[in-house]
């Protein structure tokens, strides 16, 4: 090993015209936007939708979130993944947590398929925010797949007690299937973040 | 998969503490409980990719991509380096998102409400891209000090803000570039909160070989992200 990682710092409070432009309406076009699936992409359509939440219970109004997920067949838009993807869905999404009204972040995307070897559909979240030094890597599972979650590698390392906190609700709603997935910095519920 | 394709733990000797008492912010939003350690799967081992396809012709130009109607006021600086990992092995067509305050040392964020003059030539945002060597380069001018709310008389240093990702979800680096001699950052929780042995690799150098003549003054920073290692992965 030759070389030392260069530090992680804090995404900080001024992010937004650099990380997610449109979104917050700077003009610069988004790399990657809280809209991740375009009409033709398979799959079953979702929302994903949370707050970050401070070890006061305090929602966290400049928060960035980024999701990287399989498409439905659980196959990455990756060239690690030998299955290939389906076209067109590049499987990463960004959301700053500003500009939502009660200071959510809110993704459209489809719901993952299994990658396979026993993992539960899930998807992989990094959170950033001004007084987090490095990043948080964590990851959403879904509660209406009990019976592949109770089997999954990575959520049976996980203290039994801490599981919730990574699992999202389902809810039906008249403009479609909505995951609640918030996320807590600290306290009783505080998410489980990934040393990975 | 072969057990020596996962990619090398962060390394805690290097990298800052979620909680660090001088930089008040942490206390309420970093984790308190012990980070769970997971095998690297096909999850961790792949990651978005961005490259030449996300970059227009400007993004490398801080100092053309805000142009109203005049050129920007400040010193300008031309920063290039290498993105590379921990065996040295060149990270190519990687894309690196830039975005940092303006001379004066005021961002264009609606939220900063320093009263320090926004520039209309200047946007403070951009992007460059690795070519097959690893090798960045960007143009701006050099980002002004601002105060902060942290303590009392609190002022950031110079510096500028960085976002790669890397090969991989795991690969993941949003970091700042500092410039040397700066005298506030011997006073700057954010850049202290990183061990002591590790806080010059946030320091670029001064090259005058980099410096264009009649131009813009050179600065040198190399970025290191976590590289493959041997434990072994799932199968």
């Amino acid at each position: 090993m030759a070389l030392k990682q260069t530090p992680s710092q804090t995404v900080g409070p001024y992010f937004a015209f650099g990380l997610t432009p449109e979104q917050y309406g700077y003009p610069l076009d988004d790399v990657a936007g809280a809209v991740m699936c375009g009409r033709d992409i398979d799959g079953e359509r979702i929302r994903i939708e949370g707050r970050v939440l401070d070890g006061e219970g305090a929602v966290i109004s400049d928060a960035m979130i980024e999701l990287w997920q399989a498409d439905a067949q659980g196959r990455y838009a990756h060239p690690r993944d030998p299955r290939g993807s389906n076209a067109g869905f590049a499987g990463f999404g960004r959301c700053g947590t500003g500009t939502d009204p009660d200071k959510r972040f809110v993704f459209d995307t489809i719901k993952p398929g299994s990658i396979g070897d026993g993992h539960a559909p899930h998807i992989n979240v990094t959170v950033f925010m001004r007084g987090l030094l490095v990043h948080g890597f964590t990851r959403i599972y879904f509660a209406d797949e009990e019976q592949a979650n109770a089997a999954d590698p990575v959520l049976t390392e996980v203290p039994e007690a801490r599981r919730a906190t990574l699992t999202a609700a389902r809810g039906e709603t008249p403009s479609g299937t909505i995951y609640r997935f918030d996320i807590h910095m600290q306290g009783a519920q505080e998410t489980v973040f990934f040393d990975v | 998969m072969s057990t020596n394709e996962s990619f090398r733990p962060r390394d805690w000797g290097t990298q800052p503490r979620y909680i660090e008492p001088a930089y008040k912010s942490t206390a309420l939003r970093g984790p308190t409980r012990p980070l769970v350690p997971i095998r690297q799967s096909l999850s961790e081992l792949t990651g978005p990719v961005y490259g030449h396809d996300s970059v227009r012709p400007l993004d490398h130009d801080l100092t053309k991509n805000g142009v109203t109607d005049g050129e920007p006021v400040g010193e300008r600086i031309v920063v290039t380096g290498r993105v590379l990992d921990e065996d040295a092995r060149p990270v190519s067509n990687a894309l690196i998102e830039i975005w940092q305050a303006n001379a004066a040392g005021r961002y264009i964020h609606e939220v900063d409400q320093h009263d320090a003059p926004v520039d209309p030539n200047f946007f403070g945002g951009g992007r460059c891209v690795t070519d097959s060597e690893g090798a960045y380069r960007f143009y701006s001018v050099r980002p002004g000090a601002y105060p902060w709310g942290n303590h009392a008389n609190a002022w950031r240093p110079n510096h500028i803000h960085l976002s790669l990702f890397g090969p991989a979800f795991v690969t993941r680096l949003v970091t700042q570039m500092y410039f040397p001699g700066d005298p506030l950052l011997d006073l700057d929780p954010i850049f202290l909160a990183t061990p002591e042995a590790a806080r010059e690799r946030l320091i670029a150098k001064f090259s005058i070989d980099v410096t264009e003549p009649d131009f813009a003054l050179g600065y040198v920073f190399d970025i290191v992200l976590r590289g493959r290692g041997e434990t072994p992965m799932e199968s």
